[in-house]
């Protein structure tokens, strides 16, 4: 009876367990390195474009099409090595990328460079840069700048113009409406296009290393990426992440989501709901109540996945591949599969099911 | 039964009868009218440059550049039937797919002009970019490509709406487009080179578009080359043709009796090249300038270049040009031997000959002879001309007229190398740097200037040694340029009256009303101030607005602004003038600033050309959008 009532109780436990577990996406994982072709196994930025991918390395640029790596360099016209940022325009296919030392503008294998000593960008140092119809923005070292692309203007955006206590800009995220920049250590700004007025988002209790007030801002002023869609804003911190519809924040740490750390540093909306978390302790998914972590063990570096769901119970889920390190720098989506900068590589996850 | 027929037949006789005569009336009644109407505007000169030719064959439609119309031809009675007015500037035309539009590119109006082929009227207008030059329609005739020369792009325009839904980015200066033989390519050349490094080879590409997806998919590397006009295909679309220059820029102008200084030749490609390969069409002692459009036969036998300097069309055998190519050992493009294997025929025509057009079978070629207002027809079997199409237009010989008709021109250079407008392009600049003076290889680089709008700009050179425009093209061009006698008293009178009345083109950075923007507004400001931000005084001769004064924004001076080489003989320069110095890049004497920007980020590190190193980056962008007013 006894030994009748354990079997019992560990097949309903069993059964609870693995009942509940949400059902979150797996992928086998496929990494590129200098072994196999990438130029630098630093790879700050990821991009895909349709059947090909673009890779910004600490040493070039790298392009991934038809099983092949291509890389450029400053040699063939590309601004600097080290390339931070990387934005597709999909109206024309061209590849807009911020690098450390300056712009370059890639259409059909020409690469055009603007810097601040040959064109009105603001800083040489890119951090980011996106696209909203003819306008490029660019978020950098100091402040943003806007080139029109049918008029040549160029606009610069810091502290005598916007809301910007630092100019600092680290990233940059355009809807259709509004643009919207994370600027490390001065929060989030927010320009809207018909008005042309700015607007900022910062720490509401102004502490640094303490979160008064979970709920009622952002969660920390020195911010490292912004994504906005479906006209819900995401943002990533260094200490912790933030989801903003336009009237309630919520926040995101370790102690009460599934993210694995609270240092993030990029953050993609996949629409309201749904994100990816870049972090320094792997790459995290968010399907609204579930979260899903993927990276190589800390202790162990075996690879690891695991799924916490709504109620905080973390269930281990046995994979076999791993994204090539867990300090995760960008992801980007190729229909079901995702490609991941980290510190030591990029990773090609192949969704499984 | 049958009388009723024979009744209704009556009837129908005297219906179509008199339907005939309303329509004899009606079509008198047009004819008459488009003669007074034609009749009404003899005192303007035509400029025809382009032309299409309808489905049928029946008429053809000549873009008229100076009278800002098209004028249509009947092909068979070889006279002008009708007029139709469209923007200002033309300078681009060509058929919608079914025949039943005309779309014209006014290329200072920044319009299209969609008409009526029916009708022969103007039935919309669309927006493009900065000077459009040249338009086409993909093969369904649902989007249409604008090429526009200064915003160096192509607009991209959805039929059905009229709206354009984006833009691509081609060449410097892009100008010329054609829609490969199956409608799913589309290529764009452009007549002012990439702007590189201070004194290297000059760059360009030929643009290629994929027409379903809309994107630019490739660039055709154009080594050597700066100014690349038409492109022709063969009807299987494996030869491509585009006429070009390439200019020898890097050395002394004055080695023109040793060699050249621009090279006329075509760029090849396609599948029957296999990449891009260029070719010569000049001869080792005589040269055809400025080679501008090209025909292919249907049956891919023979080519047309067009050379609007050279006052001919070049006839070349293409399969002897094909074999030459592929036997060829290396580069052929500065062998000018090279074209004795292929080149068959050189046909004179009229002055300026520009586009050309083939009739549906080929038999017959049609020049649009530009400063001659009229239409060459030759007989293709025999490559001889069999009639001239007079236009109209204006009859009277005037001074200007004359002086354009020199200005473009080669035949007073040595062996008939090049033209004044061989280095402005449609009377503007070039995009390069020149070393015009025998005074030793890289001295006194000069940078091409726009020769707009001149009146109250002189002296003339960077160095201001001209003081007047007759001394500026008079010795000064025979001895240095064109080493000939060149021109005697009376034509150079001419040149510089046509030169001098050069309009301004319209700028475009200025607002409908003429108000300036916010940063532009800003910018004036700091090219007016006369304190720094500091609130010192700015020495005058440091003020923007003291060198660069007056309506020209020039005092006609010479500075020493800190921006002469050690290659330099003098370190004063002829103060510029501005007017639509935003199109004229690169900057300073020599063009070693490749934009505005460059001229103060990296050439005024002492505040010698302008106070300017206590401005703030957006202050100095905001002087540049004030600039770019001007």
């Amino acid at each position: 009876m006894k030994r009748v009532s354990a079997l019992t109780a560990f097949v309903l436990v069993a059964i609870a367990t693995f009942g509940a577990t949400p059902d979150m996406p797996r992928f086998r994982f496929e990494n590129f390195t200098t072994a196999n072709g990438l130029p630098d196994n630093h790879v700050f930025t990821v991009l895909v474009d349709g059947d090909r991918v673009w890779a910004g390395t600490e040493n070039g640029l790298a392009l991934y099409e038809e099983g092949k790596w291509k890389v450029f360099s400053p040699a063939d016209g590309l601004a600097h090595r080290a390339v931070l940022s990387l934005a597709l325009d999909k109206s024309t296919g061209d590849l807009w990328v911020g690098t450390m030392g300056g712009l370059s503008h890639i259409s059909a294998g020409r690469i055009d460079t603007y810097t601040q000593l040959n064109s009105g960008l603001s800083n040489d140092v890119v951090y980011g840069v996106g696209v909203q119809g003819e306008y490029i923005w660019t978020a950098t070292a100091a402040g943003a700048s806007r080139l029109n692309k049918r008029t040549g203007e160029w606009s610069l955006f810091n502290e005598r113009n916007a809301p910007m206590g630092e100019i600092w800009a680290y990233a940059v995220s355009p809807g259709a409406d509004k643009v919207y920049f994370a600027v490390w250590g001065g929060g989030v700004l927010e320009y809207t296009l018909a008005t042309g007025r700015w607007k900022d988002y910062t720490d509401p209790d102004g502490e640094n290393e303490l979160v008064l007030f979970k709920d009622q801002g952002l969660i920390h002023k020195i911010t490292t990426s912004v994504s906005y869609v479906d006209n819900v804003l995401w943002v990533a911190t260094y200490f912790g992440d933030s989801h903003y519809d336009g009237r309630n924040w919520h926040n995101f740490m370790v102690k009460d989501s599934g993210l694995p750390s609270n240092f993030t540093n990029q953050v993609k909306g996949l629409d309201a709901t749904r994100a990816w978390f870049c972090t320094d302790k792997g790459l995290a998914y968010y399907d609204g109540v579930n979260w899903a972590v993927y990276r190589p063990a800390l202790d162990t570096g075996r690879p690891e996945m695991y799924v916490r769901d709504a109620t905080g119970t973390i269930s281990p889920i046995a994979v076999d591949t791993a994204p090539a390190h867990n300090y995760i720098l960008a992801v980007d989506f190729q229909g079901d599969d995702i490609w991941v900068a980290t510190a030591k590589g990029l990773s090609r996850g192949i969704r499984q099911k | 039964m049958k009388l009723h027929s024979i009744r209704a037949d009556h009837r129908s006789a005297a219906v179509a009868a008199a339907l005939a005569v309303a329509v004899a009336f009606g079509f008198l009644a047009f004819t008459l009218s488009a003669k007074a109407k034609l009749d009404s505007e003899e005192a303007r000169y035509l400029n025809p440059r382009e032309m299409v030719l309808s489905l049928d064959g029946r008429r053809l439609y000549v873009m008229c550049e100076a009278s800002d119309e098209v004028r249509v031809v009947d092909t068979t009675s070889e006279k002008v039937v009708q007029s139709v007015a469209v923007g200002h500037m033309p300078r681009g035309i060509s058929l919608s797919p079914d025949g039943q539009q005309i779309f014209v590119a006014n290329s200072w109006d920044d319009t299209v002009s969609v008409i009526d082929a029916s009708a022969l009227k103007v039935v919309q207008t669309l927006t493009t970019g900065f000077e459009p030059n040249s338009v086409v329609s993909d093969r369904e005739g649902k989007t249409l490509y604008v090429a526009n020369r200064l915003s160096s792009d192509i607009s991209v325009i959805d039929l059905p709406s009229g709206q354009e839904t984006k833009r691509l980015l081609a060449g410097r200066g892009a100008s010329y487009l054609a829609l490969s033989p199956d409608g799913k390519r589309l290529y764009c050349t452009h007549v002012y080179p990439h702007v590189g490094a201070h004194r290297t080879t000059p760059e360009s590409e030929v643009t290629v578009i994929d027409t379903a997806r809309q994107r630019v998919v490739e660039r055709k590397p154009l080594h050597n080359v700066a100014g690349v006009f038409h492109i022709a295909f063969s009807a299987d679309g494996k030869l491509g043709v585009a006429p070009q220059l390439r200019p020898k820029n890097l050395v002394p102008l004055a080695h023109v009796e040793h060699g050249w200084a621009f090279g006329d030749s075509l760029a090849l490609f396609g599948d029957d090249i296999g990449g891009v390969v260029q070719v010569p069409i000049d001869e080792l002692d005589r040269y055809f300038a400025m080679p501008f459009a090209a025909v292919i036969t249907p049956d891919k036998t023979k080519l047309y270049v067009s050379s609007s300097g050279a006052e001919s069309i070049t006839v070349i055998d293409i399969p002897k040009m094909l074999t030459y190519v592929h036997a060829a050992s290396g580069p052929i493009a500065n062998d000018l031997s090279a074209s004795a294997n292929y080149v068959v025929a050189r046909i004179p025509v009229g002055r300026n000959p520009k586009g050309l057009l083939l009739s549906g079978d080929g038999k017959r070629l049609y020049v649009a002879n530009r400063l001659d207002d009229s239409i060459t027809m030759i007989d293709t079997s025999n490559n001889v001309v069999v009639s001239l199409i007079n236009l109209g237009g204006k009859q009277d010989m005037t001074s200007l007229r004359r002086g354009e008709r020199i200005f473009y021109t080669a035949r007073f250079a040595f062996q008939g190398q090049f033209s004044c407008a061989n280095c402005h392009i449609d009377a503007t600049f070039d995009g390069l740097q020149w070393d015009l003076e025998p005074d030793g290889f890289g001295v006194d680089i000069v940078d091409n200037r726009s020769i707009e709008d001149l009146s109250g700009t002189e002296p003339f050179k960077w160095n201001g040694g001209n003081p007047n425009m007759a001394t500026e093209c008079g010795p000064r061009t025979e001895k240095f340029f064109y080493r000939s006698q060149s021109y005697n008293s009376a034509e150079l009178a001419d040149l510089v009256t046509y030169i001098m009345a050069l309009p301004l083109r319209p700028n475009r950075y200025r607002l409908p009303a003429g108000e300036l923007t916010p940063a532009q507004e800003r910018g004036k400001a700091i090219f007016e101030r006369k304190l720094n931000k500091f609130g010192k005084a700015i020495p005058e001769s440091n003020q923007c607005a003291y060198c660069h004064s007056g309506p020209k924004y020039t005092n006609q001076k010479l500075a020493d602004v800190g921006s002469g080489k050690k290659t330099d003989r003098s370190p004063f320069i002829d103060v510029p003038q501005l007017t639509n110095v935003a199109y004229s890049g690169p900057y300073l004497h020599d063009g070693s600033a490749r934009s505005m920007e460059e001229i103060w980020t990296i050439f005024n590190p002492n505040d010698t050309h302008g106070f300017t190193n206590d401005l703030t980056k957006d202050e100095l962008n905001d002087l540049i959008e004030y600039l770019r007013t001007l």
